[in-house]
């Protein structure tokens, strides 16, 4: 543990060293998603909701994913330097060593610059939470919690299926970006407006609509049962298949670097 | 100049050779390009359910812009893969680049427009007729008539040449920041969002969008697809060409004079 730590450190001192870069990249990242903020806001200046959502309602989908693929992000992120390390042959240097392989790679490439992205999803839930219209309670605020901490492992699991397709495919296939970048932007609308299909796709095969769209109905009151309560923890069985892809990609994997 | 012309041909040529060598990416990007479309497109189908005569855009023209706009991505991007020239100029190396025959301008203005385009030709013109071929709600409406198209050719071809005359301008700035990410961050972000990439430029508040359409933003991806989508044609789409015309003029001499100053006093890195 001491090891990990250590390495956390040492990532978080090495970023800091060049503070207008970091700071630069931070304010970058925050931009970024006040443009997509922006988007929605000139859009529903001239509309009142969209399908039986309100603007308030929205914003708090928006925030959710965002801070979900902030966090999911800033420990996962890194795992994009896979393809790299198979291409270099890097990876047969972290194989040898006896401590676990991915904190060994998710430790030394955390991004502290998403905080940017945090901090503005964190501004809109501000803005999101006395207009959506939710008569808040601990219960709701319970579940609106596991919305976001299971969302972000959601997220972090997805770029892990993406880091691990690369043992198959040693090139960086970038169309995998519409599981992880692609649903940050999506998730700005509640999943269901997308259709029955989009919808399915979202709760059975990357479980996002589990922590988006059914506890939104809980927080509202809409729907009542236990299932739509809950469904952000039953979304953490996703990780069990993706671990196993990783496990199974790892066996495979044959080294190619020199 | 015509020795030069030539030299700027056969870069493209080994740019887009490249680019055809990977099929699997190829299909890839297809993909992605389609998929990301008909998820912003289901988008706009629900909210034009609720709100459709108060949005400033038709609903099929809305669509055919997000299908366009998904086709021509790549071409203009002001931040796309130009990895050889951020780390000529992270390295040093740019210091051999000065020292060929070839000015250092032009060739990077070169590379940079045959990266996009050879790009786009393999990658994007897929999406363009998988669009065009999707049923009534969900697909495109091509450009009706000669003239709009070739309207939007032009307009296109303008909007290309802006968007690396920009990039040409960007460039020069990471003689001075070292930070190439955060730049790069910044400068995508915001040229992407003026420049009508989130949201199409009409529904911006009639207030910013009319300052938006004078600036250089409103010369890049913006005005091609508007003409693409039928939302604006005629003497308006024309005024608009006129405009472009200005800012590449605009933004190249920038661009060059830029580029003279930082390469009069450039310190370069490495050894």
């Amino acid at each position: 543990m001491r090891l990990y730590w250590n390495y956390f450190l040492m990532e978080l001192k090495s970023q800091m060293q060049y503070k207008a870069s970091f700071l630069l990249t931070m304010v970058g990242q925050f931009v970024t998603a006040f443009t997509t903020f922006f988007g929605i806001q000139f859009i529903f200046d001239r509309i009142n909701g969209v399908d039986d959502f309100t603007y308030g309602q929205v914003l708090l989908c928006f925030s959710v994913i965002m801070m979900s693929f902030a966090i999911g992000e800033m420990f996962g992120g890194g795992l994009a330097v896979f393809p790299d390390l198979i291409r270099e042959g890097n990876l047969d240097r972290i194989l040898v060593r006896p401590r676990s392989i991915l904190l060994q790679i998710i430790m030394p490439n955390m991004d502290f610059s998403r905080l940017g992205l945090l901090v503005q999803a964190v501004i809109v839930l501000c803005i999101a939470v006395p207009v959506s219209g939710v008569v808040w309670d601990g219960k709701k605020v319970f579940v609106f919690a596991m919305m976001v901490i299971c969302g972000s492992v959601l997220f972090f699991c997805l770029f892990l299926l993406v880091a691990a397709v690369s043992f198959f495919t040693i090139q960086n296939l970038n169309f995998l970006d519409i599981f992880t970048y692609g649903m940050r932007d999506f998730g700005k609308y509640p999943f269901s407006v997308y259709g029955d299909v989009a919808l399915k796709v979202l709760t059975f095969g990357i479980p996002l609509a589990l922590v988006q769209y059914y506890p939104l109905l809980y927080l509202l009151d809409r729907e009542s049962g236990v299932w739509y309560a809950v469904s952000p923890v039953v979304s953490l069985l996703f990780a069990a298949p993706s671990y196993w892809f990783y496990r199974f990609g790892l066996k495979n994997y044959k080294s190619c670097g020199s | 100049m015509t020795a030069e012309l030539k030299v700027y041909f056969s870069m493209f040529r080994i740019r887009f050779n490249h680019n055809l060598q990977y099929r699997a990416a190829v299909l890839g990007a297809v993909l992605k390009g389609f998929l990301w479309a008909v998820m912003e497109v289901l988008g706009y189908l629900a909210i034009y359910r609720i709100g459709g005569d108060t949005l400033p855009m038709e609903l099929s023209r809305t669509v055919s812009y997000v299908w366009a706009h998904e086709s021509f991505i790549v071409l203009f991007s002001v931040v796309f893969g130009d990895g050889e020239i951020y780390s000529a100029i992270r390295t040093g190396e740019v210091a051999y680049d000065l020292a060929r025959p070839v000015g250092l301008y032009g060739r990077w203005f070169c590379q940079s427009a045959s990266n996009r385009l050879s790009f786009a030709l393999v990658n994007c013109m897929p999406v363009l007729i998988l669009g065009a071929l999707m049923p009534k709600p969900y697909g495109m409406t091509l450009p009706g008539s000669a003239a709009q198209a070739g309207l939007f050719l032009v307009s296109a071809l303008l909007a290309f040449g802006v968007t690396v005359a920009v990039a040409m301008l960007m460039y020069v700035s990471l003689f001075y920041f070292i930070s190439q990410r955060g730049i790069k961050i910044m400068v995508r972000v915001t040229i992407s969002f003026f420049s009508g990439g989130v949201v199409p430029l009409p529904f911006f508040p009639d207030s910013l969008r009319r300052v938006v359409e004078l600036l250089p933003f409103g010369s890049m991806q913006n005005m091609p697809l508007q003409i693409f989508c039928g939302n604006i044609g005629g003497v308006q789409a024309l005024r608009g060409i006129g405009l472009q015309v200005f800012w590449l003029c605009a933004m190249v001499f920038l661009g060059r004079f830029a580029m003279k100053r930082a390469t009069r006093k450039v310190s370069s890195f490495g050894g």
